[in-house]
């Protein structure tokens, strides 16, 4: 009963993740791409836990954090991308 | 090393030392230093003469190769001493003769003796080593040096060509014959030369008899400038005359019937062999003479004189070789054609030494080798007039010079060559006859223009450079003593019948028994009834009606159209090569990457298709498959989708983006495959590579950014589908074929216990095989420095701004 609940949790978060795509790909304006991105990140950090749940092993717990920080890292670097059009900005002075 | 191999490689020594010898010694001209060698050597040479004239065989070995069976076996017989004092003895006469002919102080004359003491030990290398690789290193050396002799004057463009083209030639032939040496290795187990004559008779049936038989005659062929190989030799009269002389008449070119004449004995068993030989020569005896005629430099006529003359010589050994089928028949009924060709061999190089030599003068003195500017020369330079009219009187076969006792014996070679049993020549034999005095009349034809059109007639001094007389003495010397010998051998052939038996005792050595020797005896007078004599006095008659009726049927050399000569299809033929070749590499190599990915990926899935339908390796195994979660098919469907739709894609940005999601969902695979090392490493990986891609897509060019999908070409599409259907079929039908089990059970139980880890990913990364992690590190470690290099060092900067 409760591996059934976990595999049904995960084939429900496959499907958002189906349907993030999809905006991934139509998505009208970049913004929204961005956001379908940083939203399949944390939907796979989900899939991770359920995964290892399901698995039965501890060995996962890094990659939900890796995920975490990665997904952030990323949506933030897009976000400046696309507001300022770089990601790291030089040093007044030039020498970096 | 014995005194033999010293005298052999003496002037390679020799060579070392000349430019010294030019630079502090210029006062004196450098001839003079190498004057001493040769006379010397031929001397030593001639100390040999006892022994081997009652056809005894000097052997001295000097290890070179020793576990290759390669030995610098020296051997000096009947054959090789003839040659190595035709070698030295016209050398020395050349020397002598260059110190005049050259000029100290506008040549280069240390160049020309190191070359040309190159060429002489080569060309003793070549006819005195036992050894086949030993005598095919001096064999590619005589073409080198003779390369550079011909392109002496390297800053005439004639010179050039000449040289390339003899290079070209004479290489080809001797690359062949180092196949038939091989070859020749391969039936034998020996690259010596007296074994492999031991052992002729057991050869003939082997499968690579008749391969070796004709690289060793293209080899041949090539050197000795038969048809249709002869086209390099008339262009290497562009060499100064004393090469012309001793290369191109007495020695370089005699090399090929050097080869013949030694491998006589194994390969004239063939009746192809003799057909070969025999009829090559005698259709260059005949062409050379008859495209003699049609020239008006004497060289030129010199050149095809030579070519016609080695072509007899050939047709002779190709008929003589014939006697090895006959055992010792009494007063040498078939090996007469063998005596002719050495005895012409001897008298070829006395008389076109001494014409070569002629020539040089006359160019010397007037400044051209234009038979229509020269004539009337006889009252300025009675000498040479003298010394050309013998030697073109020998070449022409006239008696008392010794031309007519081997043209006489030639024709009686051809004449037997009727009666031979063998071969077929009963039925065709009768052409060798005709065709030969053909060519005779020809050849007398042409020794009458060279002299008379020289010599006799108008003076026209005002055609000619300079004003014309008589040589100095040095310059006389050479061709005088040649042409007393064309005298002293015509009129007591008798003085060099030891040699000639000797010579013969080597080329036909099973016809002899244990102490017994070839006897010959050569006479002018066969009496009257001899068909020899009638075949001369038509020559001489035949030719005088033509000579003097040469303008009116010389029209027909201009008949022949230019087109079908062989010298043209040699330059179309170069042309065509290199043109052929440069349009068939413009054709694929077309500089797009595309182009040589599609050629790649098509000869990816041609030779693994192949493979596999050849193979019949296709296999389908599924008893060991694992069952199929939905998840998995889920990630599956997603990757798919993402993979798909980066194809359809009509922004890079999408494409970027969508590559990002196969990224990570494959790091989901890792999750759900029990790889968390994988999965972290994955993911990390896939960011910073999303990142650098989108970088690369920021710094994109604004006039290439134009957004559009990619464009469709059916050929891609089938390699793509090719690729991919290949590499599915070979890893299913890899899967099913598992015949061994893993040895992860071995890490499975080390790692903690022989490691002290538990990560097993990890222990083996860094422990069971840390080394291939080593060098992923140096593999990072040059990547990081290269794009910094990149990026930071810009060489073209400072050009731009200058």
């Amino acid at each position: 009963m409760f591996e059934m609940v976990i595999y049904v949790s995960i084939f429900c978060f496959s499907l958002s993740m189906l349907g993030l795509i999809y905006r991934v790909i139509k998505g009208p304006s970049m913004p929204d791409r961005v956001v379908a991105l940083d939203a399949i990140g944390i939907n796979l950090v989900a899939v991770v836990a359920l995964g290892s749940i399901a698995l039965r092993t501890s060995e996962f717990l890094d990659i939900i954090l890796l995920i975490g920080i990665l997904a952030f890292i990323g949506t933030v670097a897009f976000s400046k991308y696309l507001e300022k059009g770089v990601i790291m900005e030089r040093d007044r002075d030039g020498n970096y | 090393m014995s005194l033999l191999h010293f005298a052999i490689i003496s002037p390679l020594i020799l060579a070392i030392f000349i430019p010294m010898l030019h630079k502090y010694f210029h006062k004196i001209h450098t001839g003079w230093f190498l004057l001493p060698l040769p006379a010397l050597l031929f001397f030593y040479f001639m100390s040999y003469f006892p022994e081997t004239a009652h056809g005894e065989s000097i052997t001295e070995t000097l290890p070179w190769i020793p576990s290759l069976g390669i030995d610098f076996a020296a051997r000096i017989d009947g054959l090789g001493l003839l040659f190595a004092l035709l070698i030295t003895g016209i050398g020395a006469l050349v020397v002598l003769y260059s110190i005049f002919y050259l000029s100290k102080e506008k040549e280069k004359l240390n160049q020309f003796y190191v070359y040309l003491l190159l060429f002489m030990g080569a060309m003793l290398g070549v006819v005195l080593s036992d050894n086949l690789i030993v005598l095919y290193s001096f064999w590619e050396l005589t073409s080198f040096s003779s390369f550079l002799l011909i392109g002496y004057w390297n800053h005439r463009e004639r010179s050039r060509y000449g040289a390339q083209k003899s290079m070209l030639i004479t290489v080809f032939g001797g690359l062949s014959m180092l196949g038939g040496i091989l070859l020749l290795y391969l039936m034998t187990g020996t690259f010596s030369i007296s074994e492999i004559i031991g052992m002729a008779g057991e050869i003939t049936g082997h499968q690579f008899f008749i391969p070796a038989l004709i690289c060793f005659l293209l080899g041949a062929f090539t050197k000795s400038a038969q048809f249709p190989f002869h086209i390099w030799l008339p262009d290497a009269m562009e060499a100064p005359t004393p090469v012309s002389a001793y290369l191109h008449s007495a020695t370089m070119v005699k090399a090929g019937i050097y080869l013949v004449a030694r491998l006589t004995p194994v390969f004239a068993v063939s009746g192809l062999w003799v057909w070969l030989v025999a009829g090559i020569g005698i259709l260059t005896l005949f062409w050379g003479s008859f495209s003699a005629v049609k020239h008006n430099d004497l060289k030129g006529i010199l050149a095809y004189s030579t070519i016609s003359q080695l072509g007899m010589i050939m047709s002779m050994l190709g008929v003589g070789g014939i006697a090895l089928h006959y055992g010792n028949v009494e007063d040498g009924f078939y090996t007469v054609a063998i005596t002719a060709a050495v005895f012409h061999l001897i008298n070829h190089a006395t008389f076109k030494g001494s014409l070569f030599m002629v020539v040089g003068i006359v160019d010397h003195e007037t400044g051209t080798r234009d038979i229509r500017k020269l004539g009337g020369l006889m009252t300025l330079m009675p000498i040479t007039f003298t010394l050309a009219a013998i030697g073109a009187f020998s070449m022409a076969g006239l008696p008392p010079f010794n031309g007519f006792l081997s043209k006489e014996m030639f024709f009686t070679g051809m004449l037997r060559a009727r009666e031979i049993g063998l071969f077929n020549f009963e039925t065709l034999g009768f052409l060798f006859p005709i065709v030969a005095w053909v060519a005779s009349v020809f050849t007398f034809l042409y020794s009458m223009i060279l002299v008379f059109k020289t010599f006799t007639g108008k003076y026209q001094p005002e055609k000619l450079e300079k004003k014309p007389h008589e040589a100095p003495v040095g310059m006389l010397i050479p061709p005088v003593i040649l042409v007393s010998l064309v005298v002293i051998i015509g009129l007591f052939p008798n003085i060099i019948e030891t040699l000639i038996e000797s010579v013969m005792g080597a080329i036909l050595p099973s016809l002899l028994a244990e102490g017994h020797e070839f006897h010959v005896h050569i006479s002018h007078w066969h009496g009257f009834d001899s068909p020899e004599l009638w075949m001369t006095a038509g020559v001489i008659i035949a030719g005088i009606l033509l000579y003097r009726n040469l303008p009116r049927w010389s029209g027909i050399y201009n008949r022949m159209p230019e087109r079908f000569s062989l010298n043209r299809f040699y330059d179309t033929g170069l042309e065509k090569t290199q043109l052929g070749a440069m349009r068939f590499t413009g054709l694929y190599m077309n500089g797009f990457i595309r182009t040589y990915l599609v050629y790649i990926f098509t000869f990816m899935i041609f030779i693994l298709g192949t493979t596999m339908v050849y193979k019949n390796a296709f296999k389908l195994d599924t008893s060991n498959v694992a069952n199929i979660h939905y998840f998995e098919v889920v990630l599956a469907a997603i990757i798919a989708i993402s993979s798909i739709t980066i194809l359809f894609s009509k922004s890079r940005l999408t494409s970027i983006i969508l590559l990002g999601a196969v990224g990570y969902t494959v790091s989901l695979f890792f999750v759900i495959f029990r790889a968390p090392d994988l999965a972290l490493t994955q993911l990390v990986i896939e960011t910073v590579s999303v990142a650098l891609f989108l970088l690369c897509f920021y710094h994109l060019p604004k006039l290439g950014k134009n957004e559009e999908r990619m464009g469709f070409k059916l050929g891609n599409l089938l390699v793509s589908i090719g690729v991919g259907a290949i590499v599915t079929l070979i890893a299913l039908s890899a899967h099913s074929n598992k015949e061994f089990d893993s040895i992860s059970e071995y890490y499975v139980e080390n790692t903690y216990k022989k490691a002290g880890g538990e990560n097993m990913v990890n222990v083996i990364l860094v422990d069971f095989r840390g080394f291939d992690t080593l060098f992923e590190i140096a593999v990072l470690g040059i990547a990081a420095l290269g794009i910094f290099a990149m990026i930071k060092l810009r060489m073209t900067r400072g050009k731009e701004q200058g």
